[in-house]
Formats: C-alpha cells, structure tokens, sequence
C-alpha cells in the first residue's frame, strides 16, 4: 500500500471545523478532543509532507541495530543495514499485519514476523516465505507469488547531528528545506557533535498531544508555572531573551541570555555562571560557561513532535508521541557530549534534576495540559484567547512575555490542516 | 548468602526490617518531612529505571546527592512544584539483607505503590527494587544509599514525591 496523497483523500470532517476569524489567536478546543480530528491528523501531519523524528543516530549506530519507534500511532522500525545504509519502514508484516519488530532496541541479521516466519533483510525487503513450496508438494504459494512485490512499507530516512527522521510522503521537501537555515544552526550548535546518551525515560500525559506542543512553545508560562527559581532565590544574572520563529512558522527557538557576557572569559572560568541561591544543596545546579554567544537557556521545537532543550548545561531531546486523542506519551533523551570531563559529565547529570518526569523545572508541565484537556473536554465550541505579545505569529528578539511561538504552531497546524 | 558475609544478629535484622517499614509508612501517611531523617549526611537516593540502569546511564528520574538536596526536594514539592494532590500506598517485600561489614549492611526488597488521586482515581503507580546500603550506628539504622530502580520506563503523569 502506497501512502496516501492527503490531498486525494482529503475527508472531510463530518461537523466542518471553521476556525475563529480572529485566526491564531484564538483555537477552539474541539480540535483537542475531536476524535475525527485527531484521525486526520495520522494522515494530514503525521503520514503526511512533514520530516517525524525517528530516533537517535546513536541507537542504530552499528550494523544490525534495530530501533522500533512511532510516527503518530503508526509503529516504525529503523535499521542500519551491513553497508551502513539507514532505513525505516513500518513495523507491520507484508502477509498478516503483525508487528515485526518486538524489542525497543536489538541487534539482528535480518527482521523476522514470529507469526508465520516471514523473513526481511534489514532493509525491508522480503526474502524467504515459509512453506513457499509447500510440504511435499502440498500447499504453498501460488505459481505467480512474487517476493519482490511484498515488503515492509518504507519511509524515506534523512539524519541531521545524530538525529533521525522520516517521512511517508514524496512531496516533503529535503530535511535541510525542511528545518530552515536558523533552525539548523542552532541544532548544530547544541548537537553538532558526538554525542553520548546519559539517561532515558517517558511520561504518560493525559491529554492531546498538540496541547505539548503548545505548552513547549509557551515563553509566557515558563516562570509563573515553573516557580522553583523563585522559590529558591536563584539568581539567574540573565536578560530576556527572544524567540524565533521559522518560516513556516512551525519550529521555534526561545532563548535566554546571561547578562554579563564575558565571551574571551569562556574556557578559563569554568565555574563563572555558578549561581547565588538558598539552596541546601547547591551543586544541583553547579555549571559552566559552555558556549560564546550568551545564551544560557534554550528550547527549540521541530514540528510536530520534536524538542531540544539546553538548560544551564543539561541537554536533552525530547518527543512526544500520540497514544490516543486524549493521552500522549512524552520520551525524554538526556545527552551530553563524547569530550565532556568527568566533572562537565557530574554537572549535567545532577541538572538532569531540573527536567524529566520528577524535574524541579517541569513536573507542572505532566499534569498542566491534562488540566486544559480536563477543563476543556465539555466545551468543544468554546475557544483558548492567545494574545499575549500580540495577535499574530512573528520572531521577537527582544521578549520572551509573549505566546507568539504557539501562535506560530497553529499557523502551520492550520496550514497543513486545511483548517480556515 | 556468600561464606564471607556473617550471619546477620536476630534483633539487628528486626531493627532493620522495622526501619525499612517505618520508611515506607511515613511517606504513606504524608509525613514528608521526616523523610530525610531516614538518611545519613552524605546519603545519595536515586530513582531510576531498570534500563537505565542496565545501560549504565547516570540520569534516571530523580537523583540526591547529600541531605541538603533532599531537603530542597521536600521544600519544592511543598512550595514551589504544582501538582494534583495525591498519596501512595507502598507495599514493600520481605528484605534480603547482608552484613557486608559490622554495621554496615547491603539490602534488597521488592515494592508496588499505588497512588491515588485527587479525583479519586487509585492506581498501581510504581513497581520494583530498593537496593539500599545501610549504616547501624549507635543502634540506629540510616540509609547510606537507597537505590530505586522501577521495572517500567514510563511515569504516568509525574513524580514528586520519593518513593
């Protein structure tokens, strides 16, 4: 089965949507519950022109390594073959359905279905059936069985610093197209480098996966939510920041700046961003001056389903991916880099404390969007007023006070959606 | 048990197990704050999953090094972090407990905690090992190191409060 065109099978929703006509400032909140919307969105966004990111480069590095993950509700698999080649492909057998590829992560000659033992090379191709002949000379395959027309269904796979995407579509421009020059040079600068897994976990959030991806894009929430700052009297010597926004309005970067920079200071005060707090036990956030340009913290967001933060030094991908119109499962990848010393290593580690499902900076945010999916269930008609830094979705470099990054994502959502 | 290791004394055993119960209740019973009590000084207590610790990875969920950072973690819950209210309820195992040295003991046991929330709601929330190394000092028992390390790599919702 070929991915469908999205254009082609376009359906049309029973209740049509029409969106406010104050546009990205506002959003109605039947499209986080709305099951039909949510079906839609497998085919328009997640199967449709957009780059998904697949996994690390890092969990398939070596020839045989197999990775299952998911893009929306559809299960992938991604492998590297012996030549070196990566691919992905769905996680579901050419004959019966079956998921293929049981493990998270494991290392195989080839993917085989327990179901009927149909066996694929590592780059989806199908290569023996069993009882193709049949058992003395009883049953088998038809005379005009041909391998070479069953496979697993592939997706096309491109990687940028260590991470993996793919798409379903022919139509998705190349992944460089895709992110933008702004977007790709600051994901260089955080993982444009050999980087080395720290830690791994998930979260179950009970609520739609678009509310995430608001909420990551939210600048506005960040210090009223998130109060452990405040509560600590860390002095965090840092300015406003700014966001940026790419061109089709679907990624962002928000960043915050130090306020002192001391750019040639850089590689000899290791410990010169230490921070003043009333904390017990200030090592947690013991760091250092990592990078010339200033920023200190930072969240970049790939549509749809793609984070990276960098706070202080802790460094982490995150994902989400939906498990249903009302829950989503959010992964967390803590990263630091092959060069880090034993001390930069012990730094990130105990800032790991910061973020994740128990971080001190983000807990709020498992239990924040299931309270607006809560609150908002009963109420489909009704719409979220998004006006904060104005009315429309443009970078601001000068203020982070500002929902301007969320009205950029229902920008490109509404675009992708055909929602007008 | 390994020949090198004596055999534990009957009422160190029933002090310890007595202790690792105590810990369990006062979290139950939402004394939070007497959990730091249960920890030396320089105690580290770690929750983590079961890959993590396979892979070897050093960041797991949650992670205190020395009394200080437990202390901030309790005032955070109590100050500063949001969260829908909620209690556990720790079923803790019979303990594996091994004198390493005299007073200084290595311990296993086997958890499931349910949590029940604020809209009533009361699930398994957690499930796995304790691996402690702990100290008897003056008679006293204290956690050197609790290890926590859950079966699954998924949190539902968050983790606030120890386990």
């Amino acid at each position: 089965m070929n991915s469908p065109s999205f254009a082609a099978t376009a359906a049309a929703l029973t209740e049509p949507l029409d969106w406010p006509e104050e546009g990205v400032a506002r959003v109605p909140f039947r499209v986080f519950s709305d099951a039909e919307i949510y079906a839609l969105e497998q085919e328009r966004i997640f199967r449709g022109p957009i780059w998904n990111f697949l996994c690390m480069e890092a969990d398939v590095a070596k020839p045989g390594d197999v990775r299952t993950t998911w893009v929306g509700e559809t299960p992938v698999v991604v492998t590297r073959d012996h030549d070196l080649e990566l691919h992905a492909m769905i996680n579901r057998c050419a004959h019966k359905g079956a998921l293929v590829c049981l493990k998270q992560r494991e290392n195989r000659e080839s993917l085989t279905c327990v179901y009927h033992a149909w066996n694929y090379g590592l780059d989806g191709r199908l290569k023996t059936v069993a009882f193709r002949n049949g058992i003395k000379g009883k049953g088998g395959m038809p005379e005009d069985f041909d391998p070479s027309k069953h496979r697993l269904q592939p997706l096309r796979v491109a990687t940028f610093c260590g991470l993996v995407f793919g798409t379903f579509s022919e139509e998705t421009e190349s992944l460089e197209e895709y992110l933008g020059a702004p977007m790709s040079k600051f994901l260089a600068r955080n993982l444009g480098r050999p980087l080395k897994v720290l830690g791994v976990h998930s979260q179950m959030i009970h609520n739609n996966w678009k509310l995430y991806a608001e909420n990551v894009r939210d600048s506005y929430h960040a210090t009223l939510l998130h109060t452990f700052y405040t509560t600590f009297n860390v002095n965090r010597l840092d300015m406003d920041g700014g966001i940026i926004l790419s061109d089709k309005k679907w990624h962002h970067i928000s960043y915050t700046k130090r306020a002192t920079l001391a750019a040639e200071k850089e590689y000899d005060s290791v410990h010169s961003s230490q921070f003043k707090s009333d904390l017990a036990g200030p090592e947690l956030l013991k760091a250092w001056d990592e990078f010339e340009d200033g920023i200190t913290h930072s969240i970049q967001t790939v549509f749809p389903t793609l984070v990276v933060h960098f706070t202080l030094n802790s460094l982490a991908v995150r994902y989400f991916v939906p498990r249903g119109v009302d829950k989503t499962e959010l992964y967390w990848v803590f990263l630091g880099y092959e060069r880090d010393d034993a001390e930069q290593q012990e730094m990130r580690v105990m800032q790991g404390n910061l973020t994740g499902a128990a971080g001190l900076v983000s807990l709020e945010d498992g239990c924040i969007n299931s309270f607006v999916q809560r609150g908002t269930r009963a109420s489909p008609e009704a719409e979220a007023f998004i006006e904060m830094g104005g009315k429309v979705a443009e970078s601001n470099e000068s203020s982070r006070a500002t929902e301007a990054s969320v009205r950029g994502f229902w920008h490109g959502y509404r675009n992708i959606m055909g929602f007008h | 048990m390994n020949a090198q290791e004596a055999a534990l004394d009957p009422s160190t055993w029933l002090k310890v197990e007595s202790f690792l119960a105590d810990y369990a209740h006062r979290l139950d019973d939402g004394l939070i704050d007497e959990w730091t009590g249960f920890f030396t000084e320089d105690a580290t207590y770690q929750i983590t999953t079961r890959e993590n610790h396979e892979a070897g990875y050093p960041i797991g969920i949650m992670l205190c090094k020395g009394k200080g950072m437990m202390e901030d973690r309790v005032l955070a819950l109590k100050t500063a972090n949001v969260f829908e209210p909620h209690t556990y309820c720790h079923i803790v195992g019979r303990p594996d407990l091994k004198e390493a040295s005299p007073g200084k003991l290595a311990a296993r046991s086997n958890f499931v905690v349910y949590r029940t929330m604020e809209d009533g709601e009361a699930r398994l929330f957690a499930s796995g090992k304790y691996l402690d190394r702990i100290v008897v000092e003056g008679g006293r028992p204290r956690f050197r190191e609790r290890r926590v390390l859950l079966d699954s790599r998924r949190i539902d919702v968050l983790l606030v409060y120890p386990l």
